[in-house]
């Protein structure tokens, strides 16, 4: 027999292991999430897939799903809140859209048009954050980490290296590579590894492929995240 | 350095789980962890060195950059600050001839703040080189400003400096009458494991750290588990600001906090246990391991204890200055070695704990009742408290009052009975159960201690009339954005916000929206983080805005609003970039009010 789930009232399935959110995704709902990609270990760091189970405020990326739950994931005050989670990303570091390289395929910037942000609504912290050009292929933009850790992770499970991991405590986290100059260039990474494919900003860019597709011909300028993301994520779930 | 870290990870038998261990020696010796002792670490443990880098810049007792040979320390716990913490740093500072937060020209002498170091009854209290010094004041800061200018070793310090007093004020059940060594074990044996479980749950003890779940559930599911490597953890990380009860029973009670683990250990079926100390007691570090021989040498520790088939050991692990280290899945990753970052739950450490096995953690205060209980009966101690909440609870008392220091009470106390028996009188409110606890005002003093009412870990700090409100909670709320691990957006960047937004309107720059704002914000850090820090990073603010609205109110401008940094300032530089200093290069803070 068949297990489910009540999602925002609709009856979806899901097999055991599953978490929440591959069962949304499987079901063809999208739970917004930054930190969350399927081919990964999920981390619940981000904290925009947050939806309340039975009452209660739960990451869905790593909740696992059970018979009974009664899941909200679209309502006001969810899309509300994760609106200020995203704003609180913006603020945190240097984010600025129309001179990024990365606009329109940013999924930082996707799910902020999604969540409807139009401002920064908090104070902006201007963090001083180094760039790291060193690599031959690879640049590191540190203004741009919202420490999603999907490049350690992408290194760490997917190229069988570790060329990065998050260090530091609290608003000083940063971004790190591991190499004693501290320098990406002094590491085993290469331009073809998942990790240098993975950030959801722009922090990791590949070099010499900037503006190659138009700004106004790229992923979310003509499409929302969840379709995008619901179509790309689709077959991680079955 | 090569042989004494080549030395060091042979001794730790190149576990990863014991880096941060191995990282305390690095830092003791060369005051920093030099980059080639991370380089040499990495190949010897094979670990990246990314991970190493996360352990040093997690922890505030490791550093990158050398220290001085005296690392002086001084808390800066809001108790600290009432007893003159501000003035006792001016005259270190000017003394010593060194900044706060910097490290003299010389090499010889560093100096900074510290988060509580559970020495609130006997402040303003500081550490130097880890170690405590206590009730500090003018002459005692000449008389350590001589002994560092004349490079005299630590351990030719007068030992009156580093005194550090009991304080027992008031004694009820667990303290009146402490277990006699190796009695809880020969009772357990006597009765049997499973009925000695059954009274544990007849005496209805919950957590004692403040969270209150039921001891022997948590004893039982762990026991229940397939996987039979299971471990028993004492939580010694006491790091609320106000706490320090767990430092006297670990300097008085030690034997029966390790029966009690014992008996936790001869119940779940583990054979190796922790105690995670944190690092501000290091202190208690040799007296501790002496304690733990002792039970080997009287055969209740070690292999067959009192001649059963019983195997279990203690190590003690200390942390390095992280509050975060408290959590208990945070306090886990620390004892495997790592960065203290709070666990996606479930599964829980009952089911996947230390090294994904499954695990008991539980304060210390808990092994100390539990051990009690093996001997006296669940009875005995479910006879005392409330409904709820049974037995007794052990306070930290500080703050405005005459006998500061330990009181042990029934479950069920009022506020006002506690502030009668240490002598509070003029009180203006209580901080009960630390900064993430609640402010109670002095119209609430008839409220019970007790998970029905309020819930504590045992931080009790009086305040009196003389206390500025506003003071407390700024206080608190920078200690919160220190001690976030950073893991989770709402924590991480929503504890700084609160700081800023906090800052902004006790500075006198806020407007009429900006204390709804700051509401607002606080009930997003809590609703939306990962663990307890985030979740009760915000109630000093909750709290008191619930019962002092107008304080913050009579703080902002009368106008719609204000920026949040000054315009003027902030243009400076293009300023000086286009030459120009005349009035229209300028901005006034406060534009033209626009109908």
């Amino acid at each position: 027999m068949t297990k489910t789930i009540t999602l925002d009232g609709k009856t979806i399935p899901f097999t055991d292991g599953q978490t929440i959110m591959q069962a949304a995704t499987a079901a063809g709902e999208y739970i917004p999430h930054l930190c969350h990609h399927p081919e990964f270990t999920p981390h619940g760091s981000c904290k925009l897939c947050t939806v309340k189970v039975n009452g209660r405020n739960c990451s869905a990326c790593t909740f696992p799903a059970a018979e009974g739950q009664d899941v909200i994931n679209n309502s006001q005050e969810l899309t509300d809140d994760r609106k200020k989670i995203t704003q609180m990303l913006f603020v945190e570091g240097n984010h600025f859209c129309p001179s990024c390289e990365k606009t329109g395929n940013c999924q930082l910037q996707a799910v902020a048009y999604y969540l409807n942000m139009l401002d920064d609504h908090f104070p902006l912290f201007y963090p001083h954050r180094e760039m790291d050009a060193s690599h031959p292929d690879v640049l590191i933009d540190h203004n741009r980490c919202i420490f999603c850790t999907l490049c350690v992770r992408a290194s760490r499970e997917q190229d069988g290296k570790d060329v990065f991991g998050i260090v530091g405590r609290g608003i000083n986290k940063n971004l790190a590579v591991n190499s004693a100059s501290g320098k990406l260039k002094d590491t085993d990474l290469d331009k073809n590894d998942k990790a240098a494919h993975i950030c959801p900003t722009g922090a990791i860019l590949i070099k010499r492929t900037g503006y190659q597709v138009p700004i106004g011909q790229r992923i979310y300028d003509h499409h929302e995240i969840n379709e995008v993301t619901l179509l790309s994520e689709n077959h991680h779930g079955e | 350095m090569e042989h004494f870290v080549q030395h060091l990870c042979q001794q730790h038998h190149f576990q990863t789980n014991h880096l941060l261990a191995i990282l305390r020696a690095v830092q003791a010796r060369y005051l920093h962890i030099p980059e080639a002792a991370i380089e040499q670490l990495a190949d010897l443990l094979s670990i990246p060195r990314t991970q190493i880098l996360g352990v040093v810049e997690f922890y505030s007792f490791l550093h990158l950059q050398p220290r001085g040979h005296y690392d002086i320390l001084i808390s800066d716990s809001i108790t600290d600050h009432m007893l003159g913490k501000h003035a006792i740093m001016a005259y270190l500072a000017e003394r010593l001839q060194v900044a706060v937060g910097a490290v003299r020209a010389d090499g010889v002498v560093s100096l900074d703040n510290t988060s509580c170091t559970g020495l609130c009854d006997q402040g303003p209290a500081g550490l130097v080189n880890g170690l405590p010094l206590t009730q500090l004041d003018n002459s005692k800061i000449d008389q350590i400003a001589g002994l560092v200018n004349t490079q005299t070793p630590l351990v030719d310090w007068p030992s009156e400096l580093f005194a550090v007093r009991d304080n027992i004020q008031q004694t009820g059940l667990l303290l009146n009458q402490p277990i006699t060594k190796g009695e809880a074990l020969q009772a357990t044996f006597a009765l049997g494991t499973s009925a000695t479980l059954a009274e544990i749950d007849q005496s209805g003890l919950r957590g004692r750290g403040g969270a209150g779940f039921k001891t022997a559930m948590k004893w039982r599911f762990c026991s229940e588990e397939a996987e039979t490597t299971r471990y028993v953890v004492c939580n010694a990380d006491e790091g609320e600001p106000g706490t320090f009860k767990d430092r006297v029973l670990l300097n008085s009670y030690a034997d029966q906090v390790f029966e009690g683990m014992t008996v936790a250990a001869a119940i779940i079926g583990a054979k190796q246990g922790f105690i995670y100390l944190r690092g501000e007691y290091l202190f208690l570090f040799e007296p501790l391991q002496a304690v733990l021989q002792n039970r080997r040498n009287a055969g209740l520790l070690g292999n067959n204890i009192l001649g059963q088939v019983v195997d279990f050991d203690i190590e003690i692990c200390l942390g390095a200055g992280a509050y975060i280290c408290g959590e208990e899945s945070a306090l886990i990753e620390s004892l495997e070695g790592k960065m203290g970052i709070p666990r996606n739950r479930p599964p829980y450490p009952v089911t996947q704990g230390y090294l994904g096995k499954p695990t008991v953690v539980n304060n210390v205060e808990t092994f100390l009742a539990a051990a009690a209980i093996a001997v006296h009966g669940g009875d005995w101690f479910a006879e005392i408290g409330t409904d709820k909440s049974k037995g007794t609870k052990i306070l930290s008392i500080s703050g405005d009052c005459a006998r500061p220091g330990i009181y042990e009470v029934p479950f069920g106390s009022t506020v006002q009975s506690v502030l009668d028996v240490c002598g509070a009188d003029d009180v203006l409110g209580v901080q009960i159960g630390g900064p993430s606890g609640t402010f109670i005002a002095n119209d609430e003093l008839q409220r019970k201690l007790a998970f029905e009412d309020l819930a504590t870990g045992g931080s009790f700090i009086v305040f009196n009339e003389s206390r500025n409100i506003l003071d407390i909670v700024n206080n608190f709320t920078h200690f919160f954005a220190h001690e976030s691990c950073g893991f989770c957006t709402p924590c991480r960047v929503g504890t700084s916000l609160l700081k800023k937004q906090l800052d902004k309107i006790i500075e006198g720059h806020g407007s009429a929206g900006d204390v709804v704002a700051l509401e607002e914000l606080c009930q997003l850090v809590k609703n939306y983080s990962h663990c307890g820090l985030g979740q009760t990073a915000a109630n000093p603010i909750l709290s008191t805005l619930e019962r002092y609205p107008e304080l913050y109110q009579a703080q902002l401008k009368k106008i719609s609003y204000e920026p949040g940094f000054d315009l003027d300032a902030a243009l400076e530089t293009a300023r000086r970039m286009a030459n120009r200093n005349d009035a229209g290069a300028h901005l006034a803070q406060i534009g033209e009010d626009h109908d």
